[in-house]
């Protein structure tokens, strides 16, 4: 069943109990994003240490549930990895979203591949991909807007 | 035709959605079609087709006769003193533009004060934004109370001796109220204020009279009343017709074209540039007839029935929180649900073939003073009937269950 498919049991989790909610100490990028047609809004905040690694990572905002589980996945996963692989995994899951495309980066375990692609059912419903690639697309903002 | 039976009259409702029967609440957004304004385009574009007030072939007096019927049907159905009040547009949006453009232009200057409130949409905000941005105007907004209408009080303390125009909504478009537009007018005419009415949800379910209300403009939606896309009314009395300076140039809105001088056609055709939307126009005769067949009245009683069904059995629902409580309300539920977001809730009730809107509705200011960022919105239409609530109710209860609420 579609609809089961894009509310999975991990979508509803994080969306409930958003991980890194809030401003993380000593961040020194961030950015804004907020989608016009509905009001969702979403503010990332970084910290992006002398060896190119993101330190920290969280987010603050609203919105539906897709949203608020996007921000809050996209956090987890990439909070501590290396910049280059940052970027990586946010084409991946672009690519994701858009096309038939699964998590094939190497250095996630299965258990992150899984929480990535349960946003995967978001094809389904075209009116929502938004949703579920503003955090991502802010994120990628916020790399290039140092504080 | 049976208010009761009228859904039959609307093709749509032939498709099943997502397996299931459509339940169509999103009319405030924009309405269905009847057979009658469909039949209409394509019978038009079939026998009577060519542009309208230019030519002189044969096709073209038809297809310019049934324009201008239009207009005088229209000056009909709101009551308007002369067929030359009638302005066809392209929207609401853009008869709320044309008056902010062009009596912006003339009479609004720096300081000059619009007074509008905190129920409108951003199509009756926006564009006094712009005079705002050229010209140093300063707007207000007179407040919405807890139950989510603007009084008449309110409107009052803020009129001043720099209010140069008053922008009103007749129906908002999220809390459902009812503004006091007559006592709004009288107030503004014994001040010389003229009195813009965003009547984009009005017009579809109220009865709408010019004589009565006493407006000096007042903006109309077609696609929202069962008719075309694309096409908008602005009435505007007579008195500013001359006075006020076009909105847009362009062919037929002229009168004489000289490389020194251009003079201009009188009002409508002065705000008329370019060829209008002529089959949208023809067939809105034909959505003006579907109403005056089922008549306004009835209209109205029908959509009370149900709405007032809608919010009693919606107050039942304990985690359902219906937004304002206006004495008087037209056919707009707007509801949020504790702990599920407006955009999840519109996609589970799709699932379930429920059509409804989330979000801020294009009134953020007003969301902004709820202190919510969206709502859902259940609004009805002629065709919307008891057991539409009913599946909603049932639609409503299956995104708890998603939702594990």
């Amino acid at each position: 069943m579609e609809l089961r498919e894009l509310y999975q049991e991990i979508i509803l989790d994080h969306g409930k109990n958003p991980r890194n909610k809030g401003r993380c100490k000593e961040f020194n990028y961030d950015a804004k994003g907020h989608n016009p047609l509905c009001g969702d809004k979403v503010h990332i905040f970084l910290k992006l240490n002398s060896e190119q690694q993101v330190e920290n990572l969280s987010f603050e905002g609203e919105g539906c549930a897709i949203s608020l589980a996007s921000a809050s996945i996209l956090t987890d996963i990439i909070k501590g990895k290396e910049l280059n692989l940052a970027k990586k995994i946010t084409e991946n899951f672009l690519d994701m979203v858009k096309n038939e495309v699964k998590i094939s980066i190497n250095s996630l375990s299965d258990d992150q591949k899984t929480t990535i692609m349960s946003l995967s059912g978001v094809k389904q419903f075209p009116m929502r991909v938004k949703c579920a690639t503003m955090a991502w697309h802010t994120f990628t903002s916020a790399l290039n807007e140092k504080k | 035709m049976d208010i009761k039976n009228v859904k039959n009259e609307f093709p749509i409702f032939k498709q099943k959605i997502n397996g299931k029967p459509l339940v169509y609440l999103d009319s405030a957004n924009s309405s269905q079609k009847p057979n009658s304004v469909i039949k209409k385009i394509s019978n038009f574009y079939e026998t009577e087709y060519s542009n309208v007030g230019r030519s002189v072939h044969s096709l073209a007096v038809k297809a310019t006769n049934r324009f201008e019927e239009t207009r005088d049907k229209v000056k009909n159905f709101i009551n308007a003193q002369h067929r030359e009040e009638i302005i066809f547009t392209k929207g609401a949006t853009d008869s709320i533009n044309l008056i902010a453009s062009s009596f912006g232009e003339k009479f609004i200057n720096k300081g000059d004060e619009i007074l509008t409130t905190e129920l409108e949409h951003h199509s009756n905000y926006v564009p006094w934004n712009f005079l705002r941005e050229k010209k140093g105007a300063i707007i207000k907004f007179a407040e919405v109370n807890k139950n989510g209408e603007v009084e008449i009080d309110e409107i009052n303390k803020l009129i001043t001796n720099k209010t140069k125009i008053i922008a009103i909504t007749h129906l908002s478009n999220v809390t459902g109220a009812i503004t006091p537009l007559k006592k709004v007018v009288d107030l503004a005419k014994s001040k010389n204020i003229p009195v813009l009415v965003d009547g984009t949800q009005g017009a579809p379910h109220l009865k709408v009279d010019m004589q009565e209300l006493g407006c000096d403009f007042y903006a109309i939606s077609c696609h929202k009343m069962y008719g075309p896309n694309g096409l908008g009314i602005l009435y505007a009395k007579k008195k500013w017709l001359d006075v006020l300076p076009p909105y847009q140039g362009g062919g037929g809105m002229i009168d004489e074209v000289r490389k020194e001088v251009v003079t201009y056609a009188e009002g409508p055709t002065k705000f008329e540039a370019g060829t209008l939307q002529t089959a949208e126009v023809v067939s809105f005769s034909e959505a003006i007839n579907f109403i005056e067949k089922l008549g306004i009245q009835n209209i109205l009683a029908h959509e009370n029935e149900i709405m007032e069904y809608g919010i009693e059995k919606l107050k039942k629902n304990n985690s359902v929180n219906i937004i304002g409580n206006p004495k008087n309300r037209g056919s707009v539920i707007s509801f949020t649900i504790k702990g599920i977001h407006p955009h999840d809730i519109a996609t589970i009730l799709d699932d379930d073939g429920v059509a409804i809107r989330a979000g801020h509705h294009c009134c953020q200011i007003l969301h902004d003073k709820l202190g919510i960022s969206a709502t859902a919105r259940a609004s009805l239409g002629v065709y919307n009937s008891k057991e539409d609530i009913d599946i909603l109710c049932k639609a409503i209860d299956n995104c708890k269950k998603v939702f594990n609420i």
